[in-house]
């Protein structure tokens, strides 16, 4: 059974359409990324999964739940990490994963929990004094506490410098070995490499390409052929690379050129990701 | 009820570690009664002027800790998506709602205790006889205030704002509403606007139960008036209130 069902998602503001029919599903146990430039849709479609905001049109289960109008079990069985929120700051790092944990009907040991986030030696320190990234740590931890089945990250290692988006990917790979589905979202193209099983693409609110990481760099734009002409870099990108390559070879030979810099390689998901919302910017907003 | 305990135990526990919100809303009453009672002298109302300012601070006290207190706790947490993420728990709204109510009456009911401890220790000022009344009166004037509180904090859109705005209406409502003292000598048109606004019926009530022994209900009028603030606070509050922030998107 999917942890999480989209068909047709529609959502606007005003005259701002976000999400403008969107369809994915995701697999019990599976990280899933939504990745796209900011404005693309990815926060308001976790938002409406999350219960926060209601939607203009299509199907969603969460959980076997519709969000707008959840049983009394879908807060229990999900945790939220928010782009941006504050904690309490008087309380303890302790205190804090024990006030939510209280929330909760089967919680996981508080304890344990704080280990687990890497903050078991801040336990003690009250919640100002945290750096920032052990507070996005402590927002993981109480996100966990409750012992949800599903768990929404958006964003979580925006603005962390390189050492701690390393830990923070650590402890977000030590969910799937719970067991957790996931659902994170990202505008960083390496998160998503690093984490997801499944990528889904957004661009203006429409999903441009759901696979996996892999499967993303292996579409109609397959293989970069580069080579130098008169000076010049040329690229050519193909999903027939013999082909092209052997026209391209024979046409040098009869000239009797000899091809500049001559490179075959496949395009990095960066570079697919680029290509999949370069296309945005020629269409009119 | 459980949940009920665990988020009111919360919310005590956040009211005490805050320490400027405690010494704002919790001690400058406190404060204020000792520098003004050591300032007035004689009797105000055919009574101690200490007797007389105790009552008025006490209403006072009312508006720091459940209106003031309430309020700006309640934006800086919407302000810092605190409240959006407690939406998502199992916690059930009303749940948290009553807490929170629950918390600032506890906190008002403290005050009016060391008010008259105070009280007594300073300028020798009784403890009062009806305390069935003066009881009532500390959750009619709490939830009153509360109400008007959770109903401003709606109208507030910022968190750097929100203490600036408070204090801005309960200073002067103070002043004018005889809380920091008796207002027979004010301007006519100082106590015509006091006599608008639902502070000064709370320190009539005080005055009615503490310096007058009379029981609560002797002054329904004053009840009416405070009902009717607090029943437009609710409205207010259930119109304007936001779990989410208002400055960001």
């Amino acid at each position: 059974m999917s942890a999480i069902e989209v068909v047709g998602l529609r959502k606007a503001y005003g005259s701002l359409e976000a999400v403008r029919g969107i369809d994915f599903a995701i697999e019990e146990g599976e990280v899933f990324g939504l990745l796209g430039p900011n404005g693309a849709g990815k926060t308001t479609t976790v938002e409406i999964l999350e219960g926060y905001r209601t939607r203009d049109g299509g199907e969603v289960r969460v959980l076997g739940h519709d969000p707008e109008r959840p049983g009394p079990d879908f807060r229990q069985r999900i945790g939220v990490v928010l782009q941006a929120s504050t904690l309490w700051p008087n309380l303890t790092v302790r205190e804090t994963h024990a006030v939510f944990a209280g929330y909760y009907a089967r919680p996981r040991d508080v304890d344990e929990v704080v280990e687990l986030v890497g903050l078991a030696d801040k336990a003690g320190a009250r919640v100002k004094e945290l750096s920032g990234g052990q507070k996005r740590r402590l927002d993981l931890g109480v996100a966990l506490v409750g012992d949800p089945d599903l768990v929404f990250l958006d964003e979580p290692t925006t603005g962390f410098d390189p050492a701690a988006r390393r830990a923070a990917w650590q402890m977000i790979r030590s969910l799937r070995s719970l067991g957790k589905t996931v659902l994170l979202t990202t505008h960083y193209l390496d998160e998503a490499e690093q984490l997801a099983d499944r990528v889904a693409v957004l661009r203006q609110g429409r999903v441009v390409r759901v696979g996996t990481p892999r499967e993303l760099t292996t579409g109609d734009l397959a293989v970069e052929i580069r080579y130098r002409r008169d000076g010049e870099d040329v690229v050519v990108r193909t999903a027939e690379p013999t082909r092209v390559l052997n026209e391209l070879t024979a046409g040098a030979l009869a000239r009797g050129e000899e091809l500049d810099g001559l490179e075959v390689r496949r395009p990095t998901l960066e570079e697919v990701y680029l290509d999949l919302v370069k296309e945005e910017e020629a269409q009119p907003a | 009820m459980t949940l009920f305990l665990h988020q009111l135990r919360t919310e005590q526990r956040l009211y005490w570690r805050s320490r400027e919100a405690a010494v704002f809303t919790f001690v400058f009453p406190l404060l204020l009664f000792v520098l003004l009672g050591s300032v007035y002298s004689g009797r105000i109302y055919g009574v101690p002027a200490s007797q007389a300012l105790l009552a008025a601070l006490l209403a006072y006290g009312c508006a720091m800790t459940a209106f003031a207190g309430l309020a700006i706790t309640l934006v800086i947490r919407r302000e810092q998506s605190l409240l959006k993420r407690l939406r998502s728990t199992p916690l059930p709204p009303w749940t948290f709602v009553a807490a929170l109510l629950g918390s600032t009456l506890i906190v008002f009911a403290l005050e009016t205790v060391a008010l008259f401890l105070l009280g007594r220790a300073v300028f020798g000022t009784p403890f009062p006889d009806r305390v069935g009344s003066l009881a009532l009166l500390v959750v009619i004037g709490g939830l009153c205030f509360a109400a008007l509180g959770v109903g401003l904090s709606g109208l507030v859109r910022s968190a750097e704002g929100s203490s600036a705005v408070v204090n801005l209406i309960v200073l002067p409502m103070a002043f004018v509403s005889g809380a920091f003292g008796p207002t027979q000598h004010y301007p006519r048109f100082l106590r015509a606007i006091g006599d608008v606004l639902p502070l000064r019926y709370l320190v009539d009530l005080a005055n009615a139960v503490y310096l007058h022994q009379h029981a609560i209900w002797s002054k329904p009028g004053a009840i009416g008036a405070l009902a009717a603030w607090g029943a437009a606070g609710l409205l207010v509050a259930v119109r304007r209130f936001r779990w989410e922030p208002r400055t960001a998107g």
